[in-house]
C-alpha cells in the first residue's frame, strides 16, 4: 500500500496552492490527485486575463497562473497521480483511488487536503420547464468546448444568469462570431463582479436585462427559441410579460455548487449556507486531519483568494502531520448576522492563529455606504465603512491576534448596518 | 431456410407494377416489427426465437426514444384494470414473467410490492374495489392493511393514511434498460435493427407487404405493428381505420439518488378516471420518482414540462408524504400515454390485411404486460403461418454488462489490469468508467448518441446533468464510430450539439 504524509484530492488552484504549502513546510512526501490529464483544473480554460493581480501583482491568464504553481510543484517533487479519480475517503484517511497505470488502489495518509472545487447549477436544478433539446449548456460547459476543444457551441445566443463564467462566455462569443442576444439576471443586479459586468457586457453592447427570467425552453431537438418574463421583486416570473426571443442556444451561468460528495461520504459535517464542510481556522473540517479549501468550501470569485485559503489548509496539514496543530483550547463560533449569507470559517481556535484570522463572507443583497460590523458577544470589536457591497463580491475582514484572544464571547458575529442618512 | 420464397416469386411475376420497384427493394423479411419501444423490442425478441428473417424499423436513432425512455418504470401488480380486459389479461400473465426475463437479459428488476393509499373512507371503498378486481384478474399476495401496518411498511408517510391495498408483486424496473436489453438480445440472435427509418407507407401486396421509408423499402411477409404514439397512423397506411391513438401526458420529479429511500413500495394515491394517480417510488438506481399527471393534448411531439403541472404533481405528492426532499430534484420530464379510444389494448389481426398485426394503444400497464404481449403476438403469427417451430440455438441470455462501482475490491483491482479503460472515471456522479462507456458503444444495438449513452450507463443522468462528461462522453462516441466530435448528436439528427471549429482551430488546422 502506498503511503503518504499528505494527500490532496484535486489539482486546480486550490489543490496546487495547499499541496505546495504542505511540502514546504515539512510534510516529506505529498501526493496531488487529479481526475484530469493535466493539473491546472478550471484554470485552463479560463483563457481571459484577471488572474493573479493580489498574489503576483500581475495580470495573468488562467493557464499562466497555473503554470506558476505547476512549475514550482515540480521543483518541489511533489508526486502527482493525474487522469485518476478518487473514489471513496474515510474517517481513518483511506483513499481508494484508479487510474489506467496504477489500476485500482487504497492509499493511505497521514493528512488529506479536499480541493474538489464546485460544479455548476444546470437548466433542471432551476427548474425550467418547456422541451429538452440540444443546445442547453451550462457556461463553463461551453467555456470547456471552445477553449480546450476547440469547437463552438451555438450560433444565436440567449444567456441566462450572470456569474462570472457568464460573462466571460458572452465576451468569448461574441469574439467568435455568435451573436449574444442578451443576458438576463433575474434580481435587479448581476451575479458575477462588476469588472466584468463592463468588459465583458457593455464593451461588446450586449443587452443585460435585469429583472428577466426563462420560463420556458422550446425546440423539438435543438433549441429554436425562449420564452422570456420579466421577474418580481422576489424574482418570480410575472404572469402575462412573456416573450418569445429567437435562439439556438442557451447558455445557463446561475450558480455554483460545492463539490462535497466525498466529503459526505467521509461523515464530514456540511454547512447549509455554503454547501462545503464546516471548517476552522486552520481550514481543517469536522472529521480531524482532512482539511478543505477553495470551492469545495465556498464559491469564491478571485482566485487569488481560493490560492490564500489553500496555503493555510496545506500548511495546517502539515502541522498535524507534525502533531503541531492545537487541537483543543477555546473554540469561537462564527455567525452571520443580518444582511451576511455565510461566514468562513465557521470555528475558530485562538491557540493556531499566528498573526491574524482573515474571515471571509457574502452578504444577501446590495448595500450601499453601510458598515460591516464585528461583534463579539455585545461588544463590538471592529467596524468597517463600505461604499458598495454586493452579493457577487467576497469581502473579507482581517481581525489581528491580539483581539482575538481577548474576546469575552465565545460567538463572533458580523452583520451589515445600513447607513440611514 | 425461407419457406415462402416460391410464393415470393410467384407474386413478383404476377404483378408487373410491382418490377417497377424492385431497384429500392432491397431486402426481404419475413416479419417487420414497426417501433423499436417496449413492445417492439419485446416483439422482435420473441420472434428471434424462431427461424425467421425479422427487422425491427424505428424511426427514432434508438431503442426506446418515445414513451418507453418517459414512464413510471413500475411492474403492476395487476389489480387496476377492468376484469376481462386485454390489460387485465396481460398485466397478470406479464408480472410473474419478468424474473426469469431480467434474470436472463442481466436488467435489474425489484419487485418492492406496491401500496394504494387511502386518505379516507370513500378511498378505503376503493381500496376493496380494487382488492376485489385483483381477486378476478388472478392477482396473488394482496392485502388491504389499516394505519398501522401501512406505517410500519413505509414510515415516512403522512399521519392522514387511514389504510391501503399492499400488492407484493408489484416491482420497479428501468424501462429503457430492459427495451435495449431486448433489443440487443433479438439483434444476438439475428433480428436486424433499422433506426432512422420513419415508415411513410405500407402496401399491401398477396402475401405480403412492402413497407415503404424515405431512404428504402423493405418487403416483409408479417407486419407487427408497435407504433406506440403512432400505431393508429400505420394501421391506416394498410387497413382502414378502426382506432385512434390520442397522446396523454404526464409529467415527473426525479431526484438526486439516495433519496428513493423515503419510501420501501411504489406508493400510489387512489387512482382517478384516467391514471393511476400521482405516485411515489425508488426508481431501481435509488432516486425518488414522483408522478405523473395526466393531461389530453393534441400533438403526439409535445413532452414538454410545465410549471403548473408540475406543481400540481409536487403538491399532489404532499399529500402522501410532506418530506419529500424536492430541493434535491435532478430532473423533471414529460412523457406520452398512447391512449386508445377503445379503451383497452388493441393486439390482434388486422380484418382487411391478414399479416398485419397490431400490438396498439398500449398504455399503462403497457410495460407489465409487454412480454406477455410479445408471446401472444407470435401465437397470432402462428395461427396465420400455419408453421414455424423454435430455432435450437436461440440464445436467451443476454452478455452481463460490468457495472464497475458495483464490483468488490478485488474485482475492480483485476479488472483494471485487464483492461485499464476500466480505470477512468468518465462520470464523476455516477462514477461511470471509460470501459463501461466504450462497451456500450460496441455490444449490438450499441448506443451511437450523447442520450444512448446516458441510457446505458447512466453518465449524464446523476446531478451535473453531463456538465462534466458531456465533452468527453462526444469524444468517446467520436473515436469509437469513426465521427468527427462535431457530428455527435444528442438524441435525433437534428439534435446537434456542437456548431464548428473556433477561429484558433481553424488557424492551427490550416483550414
Amino acid at each position: 500500500m502506498e503511503r503518504f504524509d499528505v494527500a490532496v484530492v484535486g489539482g486546480g488552484p486550490a489543490g496546487l496552492a495547499a499541496a505546495i504549502e504542505a511540502k514546504k513546510n515539512g510534510a516529506e512526501s505529498v501526493c496531488v490527485i487529479e481526475r484530469d490529464k493535466e493539473l491546472g483544473g478550471i484554470l485552463q480554460q479560463c483563457i481571459h486575463n484577471g488572474f493573479g493581480l493580489q498574489i503576483f501583482k500581475e495580470d495573468l491568464t488562467g493557464p499562466e497562473y497555473a503554470e506558476r504553481f505547476i512549475t514550482e510543484l515540480k521543483e518541489q517533487n511533489i508526486t502527482c497521480k493525474l487522469d485518476t479519480m478518487v473514489l471513496s475517503i474515510d474517517k481513518d484517511r483511506n483513499l481508494d483511488i484508479v487510474n489506467t497505470y496504477d489500476g485500482y488502489m487504497r492509499i493511505k495518509v497521514k493528512a488529506i487536503v479536499l480541493a474538489m472545487g464546485c460544479r455548476e447549477r444546470t437548466r433542471e436544478a432551476i427548474n425550467i420547464p418547456g422541451t429538452r433539446p440540444s443546445g442547453v449548456f451550462t457556461a463553463g460547459t461551453a467555456q470547456r468546448f471552445l477553449n480546450i476543444e476547440g469547437y463552438l457551441v451555438g450560433k444565436k445566443i440567449m444567456m441566462l444568469g450572470t456569474g462570472d463564467i457568464g460573462l466571460i462566455m458572452a465576451r468569448r462569443l461574441t469574439l467568435e462570431g455568435a451573436e449574444v442576444k442578451a443576458v438576463l439576471a433575474r434580481k435587479g443586479y448581476p451575479g458575477g463582479l462588476m469588472r466584468n459586468v463592463a468588459q465583458c457586457l457593455y464593451d461588446y453592447n450586449i443587452p443585460l436585462m435585469l429583472r428577466h427570467t426563462i420560463v420556458k425552453v422550446a425546440g423539438k431537438d435543438r433549441v429554436e427559441g425562449v420564452l422570456v418574463a420579466k421577474t418580481d421583486e422576489k424574482s418570480r416570473p410575472i404572469p402575462g410579460t412573456e416573450e418569445l426571443y429567437e435562439c439556438d442556444t442557451l447558455l445557463l451561468s446561475v450558480g455554483l455548487i460545492p463539490e462535497n460528495e466525498l466529503s459526505k461520504e467521509a461523515g464530514i459535517e456540511i454547512d447549509p449556507a455554503t454547501g462545503g464542510p464546516v471548517v476552522n481556522e486552520s481550514m481543517e473540517t469536522s472529521v480531524g486531519g482532512i482539511f478543505a479549501c477553495g470551492n469545495v468550501v465556498h464559491v469564491h470569485n478571485l482566485v487569488d483568494y481560493v490560492t490564500e485559503e489553500s496555503r493555510r489548509a496545506g500548511k495546517s496539514a502539515a502541522q498535524f502531520v507534525a502533531k503541531e496543530l492545537a487541537a483543543d483550547g477555546t473554540t469561537i463560533s462564527t455567525e452571520s448576522g443580518a444582511g451576511i449569507k455565510y461566514i468562513v470559517p465557521q470555528r475558530i481556535r485562538p491557540a493556531n492563529i499566528r498573526e491574524r484570522l482573515d474571515l471571509y463572507m457574502r452578504v444577501t443583497g446590495i448595500f450601499k455606504d453601510s458598515k460591516l460590523i464585528v461583534k463579539s458577544g455585545n461588544e463590538v470589536i471592529k467596524s468597517i465603512k463600505k461604499k458598495q457591497m454586493t452579493p457577487g463580491e467576497m469581502e473579507r475582514i482581517r481581525i489581528p491576534l491580539n483581539i482575538l484572544e481577548n474576546l469575552n464571547a465565545d460567538v463572533l458575529s458580523v452583520h451589515v448596518e445600513r447607513n440611514n442618512t | 431456410m425461407h419457406v415462402y420464397s416460391i410464393n415470393l416469386l410467384a407474386i413478383v411475376y404476377k404483378a408487373p407494377y410491382y418490377r417497377a420497384y424492385r431497384k429500392d427493394l432491397n431486402l426481404m423479411y419475413d416479419a417487420a416489427v414497426i417501433g423499436a419501444g417496449i413492445i417492439g423490442t419485446s416483439v422482435a425478441r420473441e420472434l428471434s426465437k424462431y427461424p425467421l428473417k425479422t427487422a425491427l424499423i424505428e424511426k427514432g436513432s434508438d431503442v426506446a426514444v418515445g414513451t418507453t425512455k418517459a414512464n413510471s418504470g413500475i411492474i403492476h401488480a395487476g389489480y387496476d384494470a377492468e376484469p376481462g380486459t386485454n390489460k387485465a389479461k396481460f398485466n397478470a400473465l406479464g408480472n410473474p414473467m419478468f424474473d426469469k426475463l431480467c434474470s436472463d437479459l442481466d436488467v435489474t428488476f425489484k419487485r418492492t410490492g406496491s401500496l394504494v393509499i387511502a386518505f379516507n373512507s370513500r378511498d378505503m371503498e376503493t381500496v376493496r374495489e380494487l382488492y376485489k378486481r385483483g381477486l378476478k384478474n388472478g392477482i396473488p399476495e394482496m392485502h388491504i392493511l389499516d394505519d398501522r401496518e401501512v406505517k410500519e411498511i413505509e414510515p415516512n408517510l403522512n399521519n392522514s393514511i387511514v389504510g391501503a391495498l399492499y400488492a407484493s408483486t408489484a416491482g420497479i424496473i428501468d424501462p429503457w434498460e430492459l427495451a435495449i436489453a431486448l433489443a440487443e438480445n433479438a439483434a444476438e440472435n439475428g433480428v436486424e435493427l433499422l433506426f432512422n427509418h420513419k415508415v411513410t407507407a405500407i402496401e399491401k401486396l398477396k402475401g405480403s407487404f412492402i413497407i415503404r421509408t424515405p431512404e428504402t423499402s423493405f418487403e416483409s411477409r408479417y407486419i407487427v405493428n408497435c407504433a406506440g404514439l403512432y400505431a393508429d397512423e400505420i394501421n391506416n397506411m394498410v387497413a382502414s381505420p378502426f382506432f385512434k391513438i390520442t397522446p396523454r401526458r404526464g409529467q415527473y420529479f426525479v431526484l438526486d439518488k439516495n433519496t428513493g429511500k423515503l419510501v420501501n413500495t411504489v406508493v400510489f394515491q387512489c387512482p382517478g378516471k384516467t391514471s393511476k394517480g400521482v405516485l411515489l417510488t425508488s426508481s431501481v438506481h435509488g432516486n425518488l420518482l414522483i408522478g405523473p399527471d395526466s393531461q389530453v393534448l393534441a400533438d403526439r411531439e409535445n413532452v414538454e414540462t410545465t410549471a403548473d403541472r408540475l406543481k400540481f404533481v409536487r403538491e399532489t405528492a404532499s399529500k402522501t408524504c410532506d418530506n419529500i426532499p424536492f430541493n434535491t430534484t435532478i430532473k423533471t420530464f414529460a412523457g406520452l400515454r398512447a391512449t386508445p379510444d377503445t379503451g383497452d389494448f388493441i393486439i390482434a389481426e388486422s380484418k382487411d390485411a391478414p399479416g398485419f398485426i397490431n400490438a396498439a394503444g398500449i398504455e399503462s400497464p403497457g410495460l407489465s404486460s409487454a412480454p406477455a404481449i410479445a408471446e401472444y403476438v407470435v401465437e397470432l403469427l402462428k395461427e396465420r403461418a400455419g408453421h414455424f417451430k423454435a430455432k435450437k440455438n436461440f440464445n436467451p441470455v443476454r452478455r452481463k454488462a460490468v457495472k464497475f462501482m458495483k464490483l468488490s475490491f478485488d474485482e475492480k483491482v483485476k479488472l483494471v489490469q485487464k483492461d485499464p479503460a476500466y480505470g477512468r472515471i468518465i462520470c464523476r456522479c455516477e462514477n461511470i468508467t471509460e470501459g463501461e462507456i466504450i462497451a456500450a458503444i460496441r455490444r449490438k444495438a450499441g448506443a451511437t448518441t450523447l442520450n444512448g449513452v446516458k441510457r446505458r450507463v447512466r453518465p449524464g443522468m446523476g446531478r451535473c446533468q453531463g456538465g462534466f462528461c458531456g465533452p468527453r462522453v462526444m469524444e468517446i462516441l467520436a473515436r469509437e464510430l469513426g465521427m468527427d466530435m462535431k457530428d455527435i448528436v444528442k438524441e435525433e439528427k437534428e439534435s446537434y450539439i456542437l456548431t464548428g471549429r473556433t477561429k484558433g482551430e481553424q488557424i492551427y488546422r490550416g483550414k
